[in-house]
């Protein structure tokens, strides 16, 4: 197959494959049509074989940590964790919304980066809602809270985001040192979003609550918390000695599964479902596809957009350009296109690019604007998007944090150092 | 005489005294909650953006918006005791601002509360949703304080004299 026609083919098949993740034609998995596509560029031979293999081989271990640690969460749900986050926000926030809100930036903030963004989205945030209910404080705030952080502050841990894991596995870093540089990044982005939704939500946050404030303490699941405070070590201590941290989140998961089924608070289907295989299979041969629009003639094209080095500028581009890409298509396959332009300038270019690609999706409503536009034609209830007032806030707090975030990597690649 | 209450979590109480206050006991009154569409849209949203996830039955916005509606409810209930009156409740999702103004047509009086920076006297004190709903309001308008106003030390000084 000559290059220009590889080339097609496998552009072809991406917007397909991403096309297909949105719309979920009759309700297929998404790897109903990304494991074919996949499949077709390595019989064309499109992709080669041995090239496929080598990103299976590459991505294989990160779905797999990605998997244990969607079962972690599933899991500390199940152990009641979400609900006692509630309980407590509703306690300490005692009926003023402002201090919900703190409290949900911190929860939301600390569940986003140890249990990954999954769980925010999925577990947190009708809890969050429901918080808000109870208190008879609206709820608006606090939802977008939830949302915006899941992104975030999302940049902190290898586990947090999958394509954290993506960038982690190719920058080289051990799982403490990426910890290490990310700290202040997080840290700076969150308390930009906190000030901007302070801002924003003013009036919202004004209006006060009216429901009387239960002082029933929360009951809190310990054996979860320890559980996953010694995942956090294992993490550190996997790391230290040269082990695949994967191990940690394995062990973390297979503790509470043990401690679910004897207690019957779950069941191997669930189980299962939890690790979403077809979800890790939609992965791998997103992958494959990637790879090969990236080696046909992608790299070429992004080569001279990508900046090389990792000054303060370069940095600034990169996060520019990945917050772009991540807005017009989606951050997963934004990251599987630029990580192997970035990789060999270094870590500090490969976080450069996380940062715009965890944080950039908060500008546009869902993340990219390519599933924005699908939702919209599929989804068309009147009045469900309000795009004007999501994308209003994104404008105001994702270049805001983008800005803060990459400044305050520069600054920790040069304390810290990204070797 | 048919009056709409628009009930708004935080500040609803003052509004429902305030038909008591200035509505005979025979009104015909309506209370209104909207939920805001972009809530459970903004979950959803933050679930789509999870490319590849699957499983649509996880999606959170679903979740939100059976939420929202059970929340609706009890607010509606409180509202409805705290009136002590025969009443309907109306419970209306969208664009919050909009469907007020809608419910309010063909009305006789529909009673809101400020909801901005309510620490001073002045234009601040109505957000943006009830700034909308006075300026597009086709019927009268009781706009009530929740609280006790501030005084009017607060108002802002008269601008100096050309």
């Amino acid at each position: 197959m000559n290059t220009q026609l590889a080339e097609t083919l496998s552009a072809v098949l991406l917007v397909l494959v991403l096309v297909c993740a949105v719309v979920r034609p009759f309700g297929w998995p998404e790897a109903v049509v990304a494991v074919p596509a996949a499949g077709l560029l390595i019989a064309t031979g499109a992709i080669p074989l041995d090239d496929a293999l080598d990103e299976v081989e590459r991505l294989g271990p990160v779905v797999g940590f990605l998997a244990a640690v969607l079962v972690l969460a599933q899991l500390c749900d199940d152990e009641g964790l979400f609900q006692a986050c509630g309980a407590w926000m509703a306690r300490t926030a005692a009926g003023r919304p402002r201090r919900l809100l703190a409290l949900v930036f911190m929860a939301a903030s600390a569940i986003t980066a140890v249990l990954s963004l999954d769980a925010t989205v999925v577990l947190l945030t009708p809890v969050v809602f429901a918080t808000a209910a109870r208190l008879g404080a609206r709820p608006r705030p606090h939802v977008y809270a939830c949302t915006h952080l899941s992104n975030t502050a999302s940049l902190l841990l290898p586990v947090s985001n999958l394509t954290n894991l993506l960038a982690f596995t190719a920058s080289g870093l051990s799982f403490t040192r990426f910890a290490a540089l990310m700290v202040l990044p997080w840290v700076a982005a969150i308390a930009v979003e906190y000030v901007v939704f302070r801002r924003f939500f003013a009036s919202d946050l004004d209006a006060g609550a009216q429901a009387p404030v239960d002082a029933e303490p929360p009951r809190l699941p310990m054996f979860a918390l320890v559980t996953v405070a010694c995942t956090l070590a294992g993490f550190v201590l996997t790391s230290v000695v040269g082990v695949d941290p994967a191990w940690a989140a394995l062990g973390g998961a297979l503790t509470l599964a043990v401690r679910g089924l004897l207690r019957r608070r779950t069941t191997p289907r669930a189980l299962l479902a939890a690790t979403s295989v077809p979800f890790l299979a939609f992965v791998l041969a997103l992958g494959v596809v990637v790879q090969a629009v990236v080696d046909n003639g992608l790299d070429e094209a992004l080569g001279h957009l990508v900046p090389e080095g990792s000054g303060l500028l370069e940095l600034l581009a990169l996060a520019g350009l990945a917050a772009v890409l991540a807005n017009v298509i989606n951050n997963l396959p934004a990251v599987l296109v630029l990580l192997p332009l970035t990789a060999p300038s270094g870590p500090g270019a490969v976080l450069a690019v996380l940062l715009g690609v965890n944080i950039g999706p908060n500008l546009t409503y869902a993340g990219s604007l390519a599933t924005l536009l699908w939702r919209r034609i599929v989804h068309a209830h009147e009045g469900e998007v309000e795009l004007k007032e999501f994308t209003r806030l994104g404008v105001y707090a994702v270049p805001a944090s983008l800005g803060a975030a990459v400044l305050a990597l520069w600054g920790s690649l040069a304390v810290i150092g990204g070797g | 005489m048919s009056v709409v209450v628009w009930i708004v979590e935080g500040t609803w109480p003052a509004c429902v005294d305030a038909a008591r206050a200035h509505t005979s006991a025979d009104a015909d009154v309506a209370l209104l909650h909207v939920t805001p569409a972009d809530v459970p849209g903004a979950a959803h949203g933050a679930f789509a953006g999870l490319l590849g996830r699957g499983h649509r039955e996880r999606d959170p916005g679903t979740r939100l918006e059976h939420l929202a509606a059970a929340s609706a409810q009890d607010l509606l209930r409180s509202a409805a005791d705290r009136l002590g009156r025969p009443c309907t409740r109306t419970e209306r999702t969208g664009r919050v601002e909009r469907e007020v103004v809608a419910a309010a047509e063909g009305r006789d009086l529909l009673i809101l509360a400020r909801d901005g920076d309510r620490t001073h006297l002045g234009p601040h004190s109505l957000g943006p949703a009830s700034r909308f709903v006075v300026d597009h309001a086709p019927c009268p308008v009781l706009l009530v304080w929740p609280e006790a106003s501030p005084g009017l030390s607060t108002m802002p000084p008269p601008p100096p004299r050309p």
